[in-house]
């Protein structure tokens, strides 16, 4: 036997029908991986409303209830409610699987109920930074400088110039018991994470960034590259908050931020003047980050 | 789970809700495919990096078919199933997978 470094379980099926090359379906094998087939899920639209296939085919082994864009944190609630009811609460996850667009822009107001009320679920948002399922929306998810085909690029350069919202640091705000960012490209990391989330009891939510090769404008062979090199040069960094405390869960050598924007074509046309702009914001928030965790950790 | 393809010839087969039970397993996703990765199992060192971070799990780990060779296992490309992205190529810590294009038929 040949020693593997995650568990050999398989929960999502061949055949689906994401694009060559997505980021998000790596994010949901390995939550899956973790969570194990005693799970119920709910998934809002969002790119994977359309991946598990063309009814009535479906690539994923455990339940799944399909619902609008904007109630994925209701329909945990509902579901935790139900299982509550049923005396089964403490045997089934119950996980929420959504894009950005639902997580960060239109099902804000459900997932801070979900946190409120204290559901007992787990809330995984993953991160490729635009409404990818409809045609490269910007969403509030979408790094400053950014080409999508609402802040389009021509003549003019009207790429985003609004810096990404952190909807992990709105849930540490909630005081929820776990609240972690994972990347595709550290699938042990995601991995542990989600085991981690499972253990705890109330409502755990954790942002995992997947990268896009058909949004991003990179070819798809380099998508977990695209993922590692955003930890690595700390436009993406990788924590977890448990109770309020934060852990950095890697602190690599930064490389520079333009290693990683240049690998995608979405950031093709920025200038000196804007990559050194993103380069500023990224070590400001860095530096947050550390500050951050010297002092909750002296707490 | 049914075992073969669900295709119903009139409105009246259809089940009574919206519930799937047909895998996507079914789906040919190999004819997306333009290159296609070959593993040189020479080379190969059986670290599974390329079946860690395949997103369509078209490569499964499989008993090695070579008697008395250094690993027991190996990894196996299903063409079945795998769109040719080629992250398995590029992540290759010892380059053991080549891009191929495809051929026509």
């Amino acid at each position: 036997m040949v020693k593997t470094t995650v568990p050999r379980d398989e929960y999502m099926m061949q055949g689906h029908v994401a694009c060559q090359g997505c980021g998000a379906t790596i994010a949901m094998r390995y939550v899956l991986k973790a969570l194990g087939d005693n799970t119920i899920m709910t998934i809002p639209a969002c790119c994977w409303a359309v991946i598990p296939g063309v009814w009535p085919q479906h690539s994923l082994k455990v339940p799944l209830l399909y619902t609008a864009f904007e109630v994925t944190g209701a329909a945990l609630s509902g579901i935790e409610a139900a299982l509550k009811a049923k005396g089964q609460d403490d045997e089934i996850n119950v996980l929420g699987f959504a894009g950005d667009g639902g997580t960060a822009d239109i099902g804000l107001q459900a997932l801070s109920g979900m946190a409120e009320r204290g559901t007992n679920a787990l809330y995984v948002m993953y991160d490729n930074e635009a409404y990818m399922n409809t045609g490269i929306q910007r969403s509030g998810s979408t790094p400053f400088g950014a080409w999508t085909t609402t802040t389009p690029v021509g003549k003019k350069k009207e790429w985003k110039t609004e810096f990404k919202k952190s909807v992990a640091e709105i849930m540490v705000a909630h005081r929820i018991p776990y609240v972690a960012t994972a990347s595709i490209a550290f699938p042990e990391d995601l991995y542990a994470k989600v085991q981690k989330a499972k253990s705890i009891k109330g409502p755990k939510f954790i942002q995992i960034f997947s990268s896009c090769p058909t949004g991003w404008k990179h070819s798809p062979d380099i998508t977990v590259e695209v993922a590692r090199k955003a930890v690595l040069s700390h436009m993406f960094p990788l924590y977890e908050v448990e109770n309020g405390v934060y852990k950095i869960s890697q602190k690599p050598k930064p490389i520079p931020v333009k290693e990683y924007l240049k690998l995608q074509g979405r950031f093709r046309y920025l200038d000196e003047e804007a990559i050194e702009k993103i380069q500023e914001h990224v070590d400001r928030e860095w530096e947050l980050l550390l500050k951050k965790e010297e002092f909750t950790q002296s707490l | 789970m049914r075992d073969k393809p669900y295709k119903p010839k009139t409105w009246k087969e259809l089940p009574y809700a919206t519930i799937t039970d047909v895998p996507s397993t079914f789906n040919n996703t190999g004819t997306w495919r333009t290159v296609k990765p070959v593993i040189d199992y020479d080379k190969c060192i059986s670290c599974m990096i390329c079946w860690k971070f395949c997103p369509d799990v078209a490569i499964s780990i499989v008993p090695n078919p070579k008697e008395g060779a250094k690993f027991d296992e190996v990894p196996k490309i299903d063409y079945f199933f795998c769109k040719g992205c080629g992250i398995c190529a590029h992540e290759c810590p010892v380059k053991a997978i080549d891009m191929v294009q495809e051929e026509s038929k």
